[in-house]
């Protein structure tokens, strides 16, 4: 095992609504540079540990940390200054609104001097040219940046989103399912700019029930069962078969790391 | 190249939605231009415009909340409410400077109420509205106690004052003060984050406060702002007519939003500007004004508008569907 010290870290998180635990327990682990996929069956409760960790829920029980420090997230807003992005899976893009005006949407940048400050004038060109410098770093083709979001195709939205997150997550981007909407060109496309990321330094949790598209591109896979983590396995260790397996229940990590077939 | 000229051309139109309603207006008013002799006449024009003040002001603000996706049916009512308080005060000894002041606030006071209610309680702008329009009128109607009040305060009656430009041109102070406010808004929409919110609010509010806007605080100053527009318009009637009467603008608040349909602003909210507002407003004056000289009866020019206003939404609806 490596020394590094993970970038998102989680120790026993527990979320209960009403008589349901929709976290039992959990940890998480985010190493530095690496594409985490979190796996698991519909009501395993990925959704609440990824939103526990993006601030929108708040645990009841367990610590989250940041490069090993313990935080307190009591809304998206607090995770966001820690540098967490989170791309959600509707996008959270208004669809009416430029694609600059999207990429610097509750964060929008004012001239300097008097008019931004007495006139609250916003740089409409300063973020336009910005927002066409994230996309282009990214390699997102798209003509105008004062194209509204909803002429854009599936892909160029989640593009736009994941942009966003990148170009404002200084530690680490969450991805909730960002190819479940799309076809398999503009898959393609989205895991393509998912290992961009990670290859600029950025670790990515991506959350996905695809599992070839997670054994394409995921350096580590979670796998969430009953409200916590069953195991961690690596991708080019394990098969799709053996994932599923853990996934369902039917096999099971024994503490020397084999797998093992649980009979009931 | 021509369908990419013709698909830019689509594609402006639909990003600017006023221009559509200003095609409207130019054509109305080149059809009554032509078809009546006194339509063009500079005191006809002046009396359009002086007629939409203070519809237009109110729709300015009705503007505002559709854009978040609401819609305020106590905007007239707020305003005449606001005449009475002015006028009813003056009567009293107050100083007009001092009744303008309290007039304004009594309507800001009310659009803070309306809009604490609508984002504390997240009940339906529709029901609270309604239920605020009812409440105010009532309580214009006691504090009137069956009378109107004429106007004779110079303050009060300041937007009225006219001017002459070039010798024979009528206009208004009110004129003047109506145009600030519309450049205002459209600055404050278009130019700041407090308008980009305005819009992201009313385009998708999950979406919004997933982007880290505080939805709640954005759509309460919305209802302040608007309240604070209908303040204004109250002083713009007082100006137009100096007398405040509680059974004054009964239908000023559908005609408001007539005028912001008309201008092209989408009552799903996220989508319009305020210059299509100030356009739809003058569109109705415009057609009143033609159809009257063109001797054709009022109720008949009713009719004309409520055909317009389904026929704008139906176009909206319809280039909209082409586009996706």
């Amino acid at each position: 095992m490596s020394e590094q010290v993970p970038v998102l870290q989680a120790r026993g998180l527990v979320k209960r609504y009403g008589k349901v635990t929709a976290i039992d327990g959990a940890d998480f682990d985010l190493l530095p540079g690496e594409i985490l996929a979190v796996v698991g069956d519909n009501g395993a409760g990925k959704s609440s540990l990824i939103k526990a960790l993006s601030g929108a829920v708040v645990p009841d029980a367990g610590e989250i940390l940041v490069d090993g420090e313990a935080v307190r997230f009591s809304g998206p807003l607090d995770a966001r200054r820690h540098g967490i992005e989170t791309v959600y899976q509707d996008l959270a893009l208004a669809p009416a609104q430029d694609i600059a005006t999207n990429v610097f949407l509750g964060r929008e940048r004012r001239r300097s001097g008097p008019l931004g400050s007495v006139f609250r004038l916003l740089d409409a060109g300063g973020m336009r040219a910005e927002a066409a410098r994230i996309l282009g770093e990214l390699d997102i083709k798209i003509k105008s940046m004062t194209q509204a979001v909803e002429t854009l195709s599936g892909g160029q939205r989640q593009g736009i989103a994941v942009a966003r997150a990148a170009a404002f997550g200084s530690r680490v981007v969450i991805m909730d399912e960002p190819t479940a909407a799309l076809g398999v060109a503009e898959s393609a496309k989205v895991l393509d700019l998912i290992q961009r990321i990670r290859d600029r330094g950025l670790p990515v949790v991506l959350i996905s029930h695809n599992m070839p598209h997670v054994f394409e591109i995921a350096d580590r896979v979670h796998v969430h069962r009953l409200g916590r983590r069953v195991g961690v396995v690596s991708p080019r260790e394990r098969t799709m078969n053996e994932v599923v397996g853990l996934i369902t229940g039917a096999l099971a990590l024994s503490d020397n790391g084999e797998l093992v077939e649980v009979y009931r | 190249m021509s369908t990419k000229t013709k698909g830019n051309v689509s594609e402006f139109v639909l990003r600017t939605p006023a221009v559509g309603p200003a095609i409207a207006l130019v054509a109305a008013v080149v059809v009554f231009s032509l078809t009546t002799n006194t339509f063009l006449d500079s005191d006809n024009l002046s009396l359009i415009v002086q007629q939409s003040l203070v519809v237009g002001t109110l729709a300015l603000g009705q503007t505002l909340v559709i854009l978040t996706g609401g819609i305020d049916l106590a905007n007239a009512a707020t305003a005449v409410l606001g005449t009475l308080l002015m006028a009813k005060l003056v009567v009293g000894g107050v100083p007009g400077t001092v009744a303008l002041v309290t007039g304004i606030a009594a309507a800001v006071a009310i659009g803070a109420l309306i809009g604490g209610i609508v984002t504390g309680a997240s009940l339906p702008p529709f029901i609270v509205t309604l239920g605020m329009l009812t409440i105010v009128t009532a309580v214009s109607r006691i504090y009137a106690e069956g009378r109107s009040y004429p106007v004779t305060d110079d303050t009060l009656a300041f937007l009225g004052t006219r001017q002459y430009l070039f010798g024979h041109v009528e206009v208004t102070v009110g004129m003047g003060l109506a145009l600030l406010m519309f450049v205002g808004a459209w600055y404050a929409l278009t130019k700041t984050a407090w308008g980009k919110h305005v819009y992201a609010v009313g385009n998708d509010p999950e979406a919004a406060r997933l982007s880290g806007i505080n939805v709640r605080r954005t759509v309460l100053s919305v209802y302040v702002v608007a309240g604070l527009v209908y303040g204004i318009a109250a002083w713009q009637a007082l100006g137009r007519v100096p007398n405040a009467d509680p059974n004054a603008f009964q239908m000023g608040n559908l005609d408001s939003i007539t005028a912001v349909v008309l201008g092209g602003t989408s009552l799903f909210g996220g989508r319009g500007s305020v210059i299509g507002t100030l356009v739809g407003a003058l569109i109705v004056a415009v057609l009143r004004s033609g159809l009257t000289q063109a001797g054709i009866d009022s109720l008949y020019q009713d009719v004309a508008t409520g055909v317009l206003v389904i026929v704008a939404v139906a176009v909206d609806r319809f280039s909209r569907r082409k586009q996706r």
